[in-house]
């Protein structure tokens, strides 16, 4: 028999890690939404942002500069790198590539993210780099009511937070600024977007600005968890399931295809792994992700795809 | 002037559909063959230069070979049937542990039916040939999501097929015979009583598979079945309009080519590596393989060629220029930079020129045709 408790505490980090595959998801879907491209460079732009963080701030801090000015200063300093990768992508590769289909576009970001790879180790080195900006101890809940009570871990807790204010202010912007608007716009139809004088470079330069932005978060977030480090990467292969199972092009889907991610994966390893050999979390979401394809090809809260001829 | 078809008439129907109509081509193609198979390996024997020691061979022609092959069978699906995969190194790595089973004598005790099947140790050719059906066989099973879902969706679906196989070729300690360490050796390269050890005859059994499989693959795809692949790439809907089945133009795709990988996977595992483990055939072999599709040309069994030889030989050249020059670099930094060049060489070409290498090729030869007149 399982005890409930156990049950619970597995049940609430699985939730609270798949809030953090939200975080890596939510940049794919914002540049799919927009711009009809899947970005399989978003894993790598984590990691740019975040080495160029964690670097700027140990070197603010080594010249004297108070904790406050140097996490400041350094998330400027990530935010400016993300933004100058944006302006380089959209003028060098997507640009170019507009109006090519889809799977072109997809194999041009798998050569943007190695660019991007080599680059930001070359650049900011690659080693694993500790990043403190959360912090990491744990909280017991319920001691009550179960024996040892429910472990929750902090960082768990303000990814979550994070995550939720992301999502709002990113609904606030589409919903209510004039840039959300043209975004949604281009969004819907490339060509009549732009014939109504939207100009669609500069929204794809916002966009993944935007994505940017959002992975600079993530960033922070894995980056407490893990070190900044290249395994980071692999992240943005763990978002592709994610995205898959809540729609490719759904912001509230990618929050639900993450938690359901982080507690399905969470619960099959401790619960089926020990039965099979363990290890389960390499490749659960995955399959997970093939089954619902399998019965809905668009995802649980995707657009229905219509095709013509 | 030398490539000109003019007095070359074709007087029946099947000169007119013969595999390399024009005749410089089938010169050409037999001087390369004669070169590859008698030429190297006379060189690579009585070691006269550039094969002065066995690195040339052994680091340079002989995995370009099999990497070529594996190359073919993804251009079959991806570049052929317009089916993505991320899960070529999988099906690599379906070929070498079947092969190795196969090899090594399979046993399954069904302890609750009260019997056990034995498979006793077959011969090498059997087990590597095996081997890409079994890899044939699970690319039908991952590729049946191909008939609801297409394009990104299906990439999502071979990169489940790629981690699936990772996961189970390092935890399931029966593939491996229970090798404590996870590594398996290959068995004795035993070809009907003769048995393969130096490069120069490891060289040759490469060489030979690689060119069979790729005259099959080419007569292949210029045949019924490689013009239903090639219809369902370029609209599927419409190709299903005109009669062709999906159902079984996807799936004979996804079969030859993981067939063809999973051929290429064992003979990566028994000749080239020796004893392996799983991490030859992770997530990054797919990307290089499908780098390999793109930088040589969709759709074409020579561009397979040319992008092996450009993924591999990239990586060697970096290693080289430097050190000539005299600015040598940190195996670091080399990395690193290898992977800005190919990423931004990928980008460039799809910009540039989305059929790759094997279409700047046939522009030259366009032109050569044409000379001396522009048009």
């Amino acid at each position: 028999m399982i005890a409930l408790g156990q049950f619970l505490e597995v049940l609430i980090g699985g939730l609270m890690s798949g809030v953090l595959y939200s975080l890596v998801a939510l940049g794919f879907v914002l540049i799919f939404k927009a711009s009809g491209v899947f970005n399989f460079a978003q894993g790598a732009m984590v990691l740019l942002a975040g080495l160029a963080l964690v670097r700027a701030l140990d070197l603010l801090i080594a010249n004297g500069f108070p904790y406050w000015a140097a996490v400041v200063l350094g998330i400027g300093f990530a935010a400016a790198i993300m933004a100058m990768t944006a302006w380089l992508i959209e003028r060098f590769v997507i640009g170019p590539l507009v109006n090519q289909d889809a799977l072109t576009l997809f194999m041009s970001t798998i050569g943007v993210t190695f660019v991007l790879e080599g680059a930001a180790e070359m650049i900011f080195g690659s080693d694993v780099y500790p990043l403190r900006l959360f912090p990491t101890d744990a909280w017991f809940l319920f001691e009550s009511l179960f024996p040892g009570g429910i472990l929750i871990n902090k960082l768990d807790v303000w990814g979550a937070l994070i995550a939720g204010i992301l999502v709002a202010g990113l609904a606030l912007f589409f919903q209510w600024t004039k840039t959300g608007r043209a975004l949604r716009a281009v969004a819907d139809d490339h060509l009549a977007a732009h014939s109504v004088g939207i100009p669609i470079s500069w929204i794809w330069f916002v966009v993944w600005l935007v994505a940017g932005l959002v992975a600079l978060v993530a960033a922070t977030v894995w980056g407490t968890k893990l070190g900044v480090q290249f395994s980071i990467t692999f992240l943005a292969l763990k978002a592709l399931p994610v995205l898959i199972i809540g729609g490719l092009t759904s912001i509230p889907g990618a929050i639900a295809g993450g938690l359901i991610v982080g507690a399905g994966e969470k619960i099959a390893e401790v619960f089926l792994g020990p039965s099979i050999g363990g290890g389960i979390e390499y490749w659960f979401a995955y399959v997970l992700a093939l089954a619902v394809l399998l019965v809905r090809p668009q995802g649980l809260f995707g657009e229905r795809i219509i095709e013509r001829i | 002037m030398l490539y000109r078809e003019t007095g070359q008439f074709k007087t029946a129907y099947a000169q007119d559909m013969a595999i390399f109509p024009i005749r410089q081509d089938r010169i050409g193609l037999g001087i390369l063959l004669g070169i590859a198979f008698i030429g190297v390996p006379l060189l690579a024997t009585f070691h006269i230069w550039p094969f002065g020691r066995d690195y040339l061979l052994w680091a340079i022609l002989l995995p370009f070979l099999v990497l070529a092959l594996a190359a073919i069978g993804t251009n079959i699906l991806v570049g052929y049937c317009g089916q993505i995969s991320l899960g070529s190194g999988a099906f690599m790595a379906i070929g070498a542990y079947s092969a190795y089973k196969l090899g090594t004598g399979v046993h399954i005790p069904l302890a609750w039916l009260g019997f056990a099947i034995s498979i006793p140790p077959l011969p090498v050719l059997a087990s590597i040939l095996l081997g890409g059906l079994a890899a044939a066989g699970c690319g039908i099973l991952f590729g049946i999501p191909s008939l609801r879902i297409k394009g990104l969706y299906l990439a999502v679906a071979t990169l489940a097929a790629q981690f699936f196989f990772d996961w189970v070729f390092l935890r399931v300690p029966w593939f491996t015979n229970y090798a404590p360490s996870g590594s398996v050796n290959a068995p004795e390269l035993n070809f009907f009583g003769a048995v393969v050890q130096t490069p120069v005859e490891r060289y040759l059994l490469c060489l030979t598979f690689v060119t069979v499989i790729a005259f099959l693959a080419k007569n292949l795809v210029r045949g019924n079945l490689g013009r239903q692949w090639m219809a369902i790439r370029d609209m599927d809907i419409a190709a299903e309009l005109i009669g062709i089945r999906p159902l079984y133009a996807k799936l004979t795709a996804f079969a030859v080519s993981s067939f063809i990988i999973g051929v290429a996977g064992a003979l990566w595992a028994f000749v080239y590596l020796g004893s392996w483990e799983p991490l030859a055939f992770s997530i990054d072999r797919s990307l290089q393989l499908l780098f390999m599709v793109i930088i040589g040309g969709l759709g074409s069994i020579m561009g397979s060629f040319v992008g092996a030889a450009f993924i591999l030989i990239v990586p060697i050249m970096l290693n080289l220029i430097p050190t000539e020059l005299g600015v040598p670099l940190s195996t670091e930094t080399i990395t690193h930079l290898e992977f800005i060049i190919f990423g931004s060489l990928i980008c460039y070409l799809l910009i540039k020129e989305p059929h790759g290498f094997a279409r700047l090729i046939s522009i030259c030869k366009e032109k050569l045709r044409l000379w001396p007149f522009p048009y």
